[in-house]
């Protein structure tokens, strides 16, 4: 498949993302030709279950990539390996070619790699903005000696503010600038915490489930927004149940199955992959993953 | 019944000593507690550490007076990293019970016998604080003299204590709330909200959780110095489980998470708790207070009725302003996390 056989509406990013994929083979641990995260024999046990048994993973940078599997298969604890929120029993991986073996979770904003959680976290008893500022890493103000001097953060205070404001208008929130994070509706909660991760400056964003609970209106708002990350130059690695969205926007797919990647492809590889239909369904019942096929 | 007395008595202990060294342990138990949710039971403990680095000075150590101010500090940030080295990697409940034990064994260590010669045992230490006696007497304040109008009177001796100790607690106010404006203050209100969300963006939770754990220790020693200044003697039995839980009263009462609260709230509790057991007092001065043939309250009874009425307003202001006087109800609508 070439640049020009994909639909118009694809933007420039998209295309430079599916033409680097186009020779990668649709198996399980294939290499991808520029990885910005690998991951290499991790395996996590929680008592007696493996809950994580990944021999080889990796992600292209500057692609929109699906992390998809049936409950249970993993994702999130594999992403909680990833991000340092969870530490693994073996394996090691890398990020943008360093390794990331030991570092701690709070090291890997500053590195360019940021994550949302399942549940939302937005931080109810600050206003929106404070959210927002929070999220900028190395900020003068956050020594506590400083703290007492505003003269020694003031100047890079308003720069930050100035960005979040920025960032909030793009993710259509600036109306609650100033209200409670807690009185935004659970969509708002997931564009802000989207909206605070990029106050990061990353080059990896990781959304653990960014569809769940959201309206289908807002669906469409923010698969535009995780388009407009790799619009922005950025990776994107997501977690996701919703396999219209995944359809949608995802250059590539990775499939879990019982803590094991069980197939990797393109969307349209996936979507007519016995393996992952059984996985999901139990068993090949010849039906689609896709609703609109239903 | 003699009204005057009951007011006098209200308005003095509004400003009294112990409002002044509650307030001060309070405004730290606010930097832990309001700011950055982390449950610290055992501020006794730090406040401890205050007064005995000063009692221990002069007479066991056989240094001056104001190398206790040093010890002090020390020894609560020495407390600080011990309970917090082991507990605040985990959830919130852990320190929570390692500081209500601390406190005990704080206690307990400085009481024992074994120890005597160290920290006096329960007799505690004494014979410190003159030097700090004599500055008073130096600026002009006549130790015995009295000072001061209609309620607000004082010796010369409690009124220098009381200058002091207001002075650490706008000190320390002004302190607190520059620095909860500060990014730093926003780091540690994201922590109480979720700490998770804080590590995912890049911040090390667990240095801004111990930083806050110590500074809130630390000017809780403060107060502890003031008490033992104030009484010019310090007894482990100052230092028990109670004064936390009244210290942490206060501070709910004013409103956690806010400056003017931390100050107000202990000031209040004071007041009150000064204006019931005036009014008992005054009620059984002429003998058993008898209602129908019963007695209902004898002055012997007066301690122990003051803290049922105290107890019984803590749940009424539970019940009806859960924020506190001066904290914010909205704030409290966004707590379900």
């Amino acid at each position: 498949m070439d640049a020009e056989s994909l639909a118009p509406s694809l933007s420039e990013t998209a295309r430079i993302a599916r033409q680097a994929l186009s020779d990668v083979a649709p198996e399980p641990g294939v290499h991808k030709p520029d990885p910005i995260l690998k991951a290499v024999g991790v395996r996590r046990n929680f008592g007696g279950i493996t809950a994580v048994d990944v021999d080889r993973v990796e992600v292209q940078r500057g692609s929109i990539t699906a992390l998809i599997g049936p409950n249970g298969a993993g994702k999130t604890t594999f992403f909680n390996l990833v991000t340092g929120f969870d530490k693994p029993d073996a394996g090691n991986w890398s990020f943008d070619g360093e390794s990331m073996e030991g570092v701690a979770s709070h090291k890997m904003a500053a590195r360019g790699m940021v994550r949302t959680f399942q549940l939302t976290k937005s931080l109810t008893r600050l206003a929106v903005i404070e959210n927002m500022k929070l999220g900028a890493t190395g900020q003068r103000g956050e020594k506590w000696w400083n703290g007492l001097l505003p003269g020694t953060w003031r100047s890079q205070e308003a720069e930050i503010e100035q960005r979040a404001d920025e960032l909030l208008a793009r993710f259509k929130l600036h109306h609650m600038r100033d209200e409670y994070a807690g009185s935004l509706s659970g969509g708002q909660r997931k564009l802000l915490e989207m909206a605070r991760a990029l106050m990061t400056n990353p080059t990896l964003v990781m959304l653990d489930e960014p569809m769940a609970g959201v309206n289908p209106a807002l669906k469409q708002s923010l698969n535009e927004h995780v388009r407009g990350l790799r619009d922005d130059g950025m990776t994107v690695l997501f977690v996701e149940h919703d396999m219209d969205m995944v359809h949608d926007i995802s250059d590539w797919v990775i499939v879990m199955a019982e803590g094991r990647v069980i197939a990797e492809g393109t969307p349209d590889d996936i979507a007519t992959n016995t393996d992952v239909i059984d996985a999901y369904l139990g068993a090949h019942q010849g039906l689609s993953l896709l609703e609109d096929e239903l | 019944m003699d009204v005057t007395y009951v007011i006098e008595n209200t308005f003095a202990q509004l400003v009294g000593r112990n409002a002044c060294y509650y307030a001060i342990a309070a405004i730290g138990l606010n930097v832990q507690f309001g700011y950055t949710g982390l449950l610290n039971f055992g501020q006794a403990a730090f406040m401890a550490a205050g007064a005995y680095g000063l009692g221990m000075t002069v007479s066991v150590l056989g240094v001056s007076l104001w190398w206790g101010i040093i010890l002090g500090v020390a020894y609560s940030i020495v407390l600080g990293l011990l309970m917090g080295i082991p507990t605040l990697r985990l959830r919130a409940d852990y320190l929570a019970i390692v500081t209500i034990a601390a406190a005990e064994i704080v206690r307990l260590v400085v009481r024992s016998v074994k120890f005597r010669d160290t920290f006096g045992g329960t007799d505690g230490l004494k014979d410190f604080a003159r030097p700090f006696q004599n500055i008073g007497a130096d600026i002009g304040l006549e130790p015995a003299k009295t000072y001061g109008f209609w309620a607000f009177k004082f010796s010369g001796k409690d009124l220098w204590v009381l200058i002091v100790g207001w002075s650490l607690v706008v000190i320390f106010g002004v302190f607190v709330w520059l620095l909860m404006r500060s990014p730093w203050g926003r780091v540690l209100k994201a922590i109480r909200e979720d700490e998770d969300a804080v590590r995912s963006l890049g911040k090390n939770v667990y240095s801004y959780k111990m930083q806050a754990l110590i500074m809130g220790g630390v000017i809780g020693t403060f107060g502890g110095m003031i008490l033992a200044l104030g009484t010019a003697n310090v007894q482990p039995d100052n230092f028990s489980r109670d004064l936390t839980f009244f210290i942490l009263t206060g501070l709910v009462l004013g409103g956690v998470a806010k400056v003017t609260g931390s100050i107000v709230g202990p000031m209040l509790f004071w007041a009150i708790y000064a204006f019931i057991e005036s009014v008992l007092r005054e009620l059984v001065r002429d003998g058993p207070l008898r209602w129908g043939g019963r007695t209902i309250i004898q002055s012997t009874q007066v301690g122990q009725v003051v803290f049922m009425f105290m107890g019984a307003m803590l749940i009424a202001l539970m019940a009806f302003r859960p924020q506190g006087l001066f904290g914010n109800r909205r704030e409290l609508a966004f707590d379900g996390r």
